[in-house]
């Protein structure tokens, strides 16, 4: 009896300190896997989508005129947190 | 005196594509403009010379891009674009004569910085003698998750006016008694992930809808009819007045170990009218020489017919929609291209952070499967008649030259 008693108490503690820390995780920011100082090659021009936007906004308007599909090219820009 | 309707069958292709150029800018801009949602994009001024020739057609001009910073927060940016088009496809082959005409088009827009917020509005307005189109576009974009995740959200209105020419006493002119009107709305999702140190990701889903006269005042179908020489006679293409598309692609970019970069996409695209489209494209990109930039690139695209087209229907007023337009047919094509950026610096303008010249060149093949080359029975070509002509088959060269400096 005491046995399962104690073992009840622990389960509770253990719950409340996962709770707990629950809790608080979801309260600390997310921490960026890829620290700004690894970003370095997405400094480099050549990992830019659409590195020249006047030639991917001129051929995506080639392929565009010619084809039934349009939009969602997003051949300019797009996130790169290198700064 | 209303001599060809037809007399610019490919304007129909040039006025009612072409003429949607600014819409296809203004996606660019709204899904593309902010490259990191808290810093502005570059100063930089481009200026380029392009040159479609395939088909029988040819298109060429000139195209400018002006980005420049106002203090810390503001960023204006102004663009100029030509067509200088002279035809003489398939199209104007089957039912009428050769044109030229001109296109430009003008756009303006400004990016506002605040915090890790760029928010994006911009006008763009394009013009030809029987078509103008207006647009406009608004878009937010925000960083987030230390500056990994960047959510790009952006809204897009086009409204525009088509006139159709007529030829009055050797003169070409708008028809005065036709003027119709097209509205479009475009809803824009894009979202771009650093997964490692070396591999980006974007996601863009685009949804568009389209309200009015979609079609142009030029193209026509064509119907069975056993009566006429060549086996057919053309008919006014009836497209309807609404259509709506979704559009969803995702483009993984990786840097290689050696300093080159390569770039796989794939896009998804399906519509209210019945077209699937599957676009795959994988590029390569090779620095060299401590100056130089080689580029390569395969695109492959597949799509099917749109349920309203035919290349040839069996009898007139065979259906409620009907159209002949290639861009509703169902073909597969192919581009292959590569391109060369030479950088370099300018010693007496200080000013120019960095200079290129750029030349990029593009071979594109597209493979109709049910689209004919209805000139051979149009010119009686022996053995040849409507229904049994051989399939259509175009290819194209794509030329741009462009300069670039930054400041």
């Amino acid at each position: 009896m005491d046995i399962r008693k104690s073992c009840t108490q622990r389960m509770k503690k253990l719950l409340i300190a996962l709770t707990l820390l629950g809790t608080l995780a979801g309260c600390a920011p997310i921490q960026p896997w890829v620290k700004p100082y690894e970003r370095e090659h997405f400094a480099d021009p050549i990992m830019s989508f659409g590195r020249d936007p006047i030639s991917a906004t001129y051929i995506d308007h080639v392929f565009e005129s010619r084809e039934g599909s349009r939009g969602a090219t997003g051949g300019v820009g797009g996130g790169c947190g290198c700064n | 005196m209303q001599l060809t309707v037809s007399a610019k069958g490919w304007r129909t292709v040039v006025s009612a594509r072409l003429g949607q150029c600014a819409k296809v800018l203004a996606a660019l801009c709204v899904v593309g403009t902010p490259a990191i949602a808290d810093v502005l994009p570059d100063d930089r001024a481009d200026v380029m010379y392009h040159n479609y020739s395939g088909g029988g057609i040819t298109i060429q001009g000139p195209s400018v891009l002006v980005r420049k910073k106002v203090g810390d927060n503001l960023s204006f940016s102004g663009s100029y674009y030509e067509d200088l088009i002279s035809s003489a496809s398939i199209d104007v082959k089957l039912s009428a004569s050769p044109y030229h005409e001109t296109r430009k088009q003008e756009g303006g827009s400004v990016d506002y910085l605040h915090g890790k917020t760029i928010y994006t509005a911009g006008y763009i307005h394009s013009r030809e003698p029987d078509y103008e189109a207006n647009t406009s576009y608004f878009a937010v974009s925000q960083s987030m998750f230390g500056d990994l995740t960047t959510v790009t959200m952006g809204y897009r209105r086009g409204w525009d006016n088509v006139y159709r020419d007529i030829r009055v006493n050797h003169v070409i002119q708008n028809d005065p008694n036709f003027h119709q009107q097209a509205d479009h709305r475009a809803y824009t999702l894009s979202l771009s992930q650093i997964l490692t140190r070396n591999a980006i990701f974007n996601f863009n889903f685009e949804a568009i809808t389209d309200q009015g006269y979609l079609q142009s005042p030029y193209r026509e179908t064509r119907y069975a009819d056993p009566t006429k020489p060549d086996g057919f006679t053309l008919a006014p293409q009836i497209y309807p007045n609404t259509r709506t598309s979704n559009a969803a692609s995702g483009q993984l970019k990786y840097y290689l170990p050696y300093r080159a970069a390569v770039t796989g996409m794939y896009r998804f695209f399906t519509d209210t009218w019945g077209i699937r489209g599957d676009t795959f494209e994988l590029d390569y990109t090779q620095p060299a020489f401590r100056h130089w930039i080689f580029d390569g690139s395969a695109r492959f695209y597949r799509q099917n017919a749109a349920t309203f087209y035919s290349d040839l229907f069996p009898r007139a007023n065979y259906q409620n929609f009907e159209a002949r337009d290639r861009e509703l047919a169902a073909f597969h094509s192919l581009s292959l291209g590569i391109g060369v950026s030479y950088e370099f610096h300018i010693p007496s303008a200080p000013w120019i952070n960095k200079s290129s010249v750029n030349v990029h060149f593009n071979r594109l093949f597209i493979d109709y499967n049910d689209f004919r080359n209805a000139l051979y029975s149009l010119n009686g070509v022996p053995g040849y008649f409507a229904g049994n002509e051989p399939l259509y088959h175009l290819d194209a060269s794509i030329l741009q030259a462009f300069v670039s400096i930054w400041f």
